[in-house]
């Protein structure tokens, strides 16, 4: 069947191997910002946040208002900082965990600006970092905000129980993160456009090794990691060489360590080349078993520190991935395994 | 699903299980017998005060222990102790009854956001309902059956 397809359809011109986006016409990125909870505050990254965050409910009457609020708010702040207008944005791209995405439906809301909604779990950041540069690189957009949020206290009673719940969380169990992160991109060439572009965008496929424990995403989505991985280096026929720093979004401790060892199997060896968001998000002292999770996890790690290191030329280029575990409350109790699925952008320092 | 898919399931499954910390099994039992163990005792406190101090008789102390605690447990819940005595104590702080009244008390709270009709009404024995269906189900049957053979 393959061999047939260049027969049948005709072949897109910006695209490379079975899963790979080149950006020829490469978007650039215009600004970033990342919001983060009191406790992420005090994790690895707290001196990179641009703000943070007193209490949870940060002046609302209900968690889901306070998500809401981070998601506008990450959005207005990666605007302002570099003295952009909001009415530039022609497209907002994101979502968050919430049923029916409210957090960014409302946020957009406010924001009043054209909105596409996404939900791919925790890999959300990725996937709309990947659209948007699709529609700049193919000249539909000229500027594209992504945001996402994630919240402790929303994640928890939609996912799991009521917080003053007692529960005993197990070894491998994660944290949702706290924070919203949005990215600002650009045409390349743009006045307001900063060193770094996004060259390629590899979707993901769904995976699925029989996972049933939701108390262990990071052992669902690994194996989801470790395909995208293969498979962006197949499609561009790059090496571990290419490449400063891979990163994943929210495996975990024992899902980080898996997806090493499933990459090993498919001869890449990630070495010291590799971390994941949620395995460095917070501190050992902060006792959060595995580690963080949640799309905020991977966003305010992108956009608080990562972004940066390109910017200043530490890190010339990385490849950077979401990683969502496609679950829900009822899914799970039905007994269903857990799907993952890891979206990948490349982005270089120019 | 073919064989392949299978066997790749079923080795990735045994790694998972190879590479996953294991609970500390030992320190957790400890724990939760020290939690569980001094809930008890506390409640032991309480039952002697209502029958020596207060001069209660017959099925009245431990009504009177069981009132006491479930109150003790929802105040802890309110204050947002309960949860941390929880994490460090697990099955010691879930057993007795104060962490029925937790079961009950959180969702009660968590969902006062959606209001008392649908919010707190509804939701206040999401995690205590079962308990509640097996238990008194299961003891209207062990009751039937005493009435069949004594």
């Amino acid at each position: 069947m393959a061999d047939n397809k260049a027969s049948q359809i005709l072949l897109a011109p910006n695209r490379t191997g079975a899963q790979t986006l080149i950006f020829h016409n490469r978007p650039a990125i215009a600004s970033c910002a990342a919001i983060a909870g009191d406790m992420e505050g005090q994790g690895n990254f707290g001196e990179h946040y641009d703000l943070i965050l007193e209490d949870d409910l940060w002046g609302e009457d209900t968690w889901e208002q306070a998500e809401c609020k981070m998601f506008e708010e990450v959005v207005r702040l990666a605007l302002t900082k570099e003295n952009l207008s909001v009415e530039w944005v022609e497209c907002l791209f994101g979502g968050d965990l919430l049923n029916q995405i409210i957090s960014a439906n409302f946020a957009a809301r406010q924001l009043q600006l054209p909105f596409l909604g996404l939900y791919g779990a925790c890999s959300t950041m990725a996937e709309s970092l990947l659209i948007s540069s699709a529609l700049i690189s193919g000249g539909f957009l000229s500027c594209a905000a992504c945001a996402v949020s994630s919240h402790f206290c929303t994640a928890e009673r939609q996912y799991r129980f009521p917080l003053e719940m007692g529960t005993q969380p197990t070894p491998t169990a994660q944290r949702t993160v706290t924070g919203a992160g949005c990215t600002i991109l650009v045409q390349e060439g743009s006045a307001c456009a900063k060193n770094v572009v996004v060259t390629h965008g590899t979707i993901g496929k769904v995976m699925d090794l029989g996972i049933t424990d939701a108390n262990n995403m990071g052992a669902a989505m690994a194996p989801a990691a470790a395909d995208t991985i293969c498979a962006h280096l197949a499609d561009t026929g790059r090496s571990m060489a290419d490449y400063d720093l891979i990163v994943t979004g929210d495996l975990g401790c024992l899902g980080s360590q898996l997806t090493r060892e499933l990459c090993l199997k498919k001869g890449v060896d990630l070495g010291d080349k590799y971390f994941d968001c949620g395995e460095r998000i917070f501190t050992a002292a902060q006792n959060v078993k595995a580690g963080g999770s949640g799309c905020g996890c991977s966003a305010v790690v992108l956009n608080a520190y990562l972004l940066k290191e390109l910017f200043s030329g530490v890190y010339h280029r990385i490849l950077f991935l979401a990683t969502g575990a496609l679950l829900s409350p009822d899914s799970s109790q039905q007994g269903e395994s857990i799907p993952g699925v890891a979206h990948a952008v490349a982005l270089e320092c120019c | 699903m073919n064989q392949k898919e299978i066997t790749e399931r079923e080795s990735y499954q045994k790694l998972v299980e190879e590479r996953a910390p294991k609970s500390p099994l030992v320190m957790d039992c400890l724990k939760a017998f020290l939690v569980g163990g001094l809930i008890c005792l506390i409640g032991q406190g309480v039952s002697d005060f209502g029958e020596y101090v207060l001069l209660l008789e017959g099925e009245s102390i431990p009504a009177f222990t069981a009132i006491v605690m479930v109150f003790l447990g929802a105040l802890l819940t309110g204050l947002g102790v309960y949860d941390k005595i929880y994490q460090f104590g697990g099955a010691g702080a879930a057993v007795p009854i104060t962490g029925f009244s937790n079961s009950v008390v959180s969702p009660a709270m968590e969902f006062r956001r959606e209001g008392l009709i649908m919010g707190t009404g509804a939701k206040m024995f999401t995690i205590a309902g079962p308990v509640l269906v097996y238990g008194i189900g299961g003891s209207v049957i062990a009751g039937l059956i005493w009435l069949m053979i004594r």
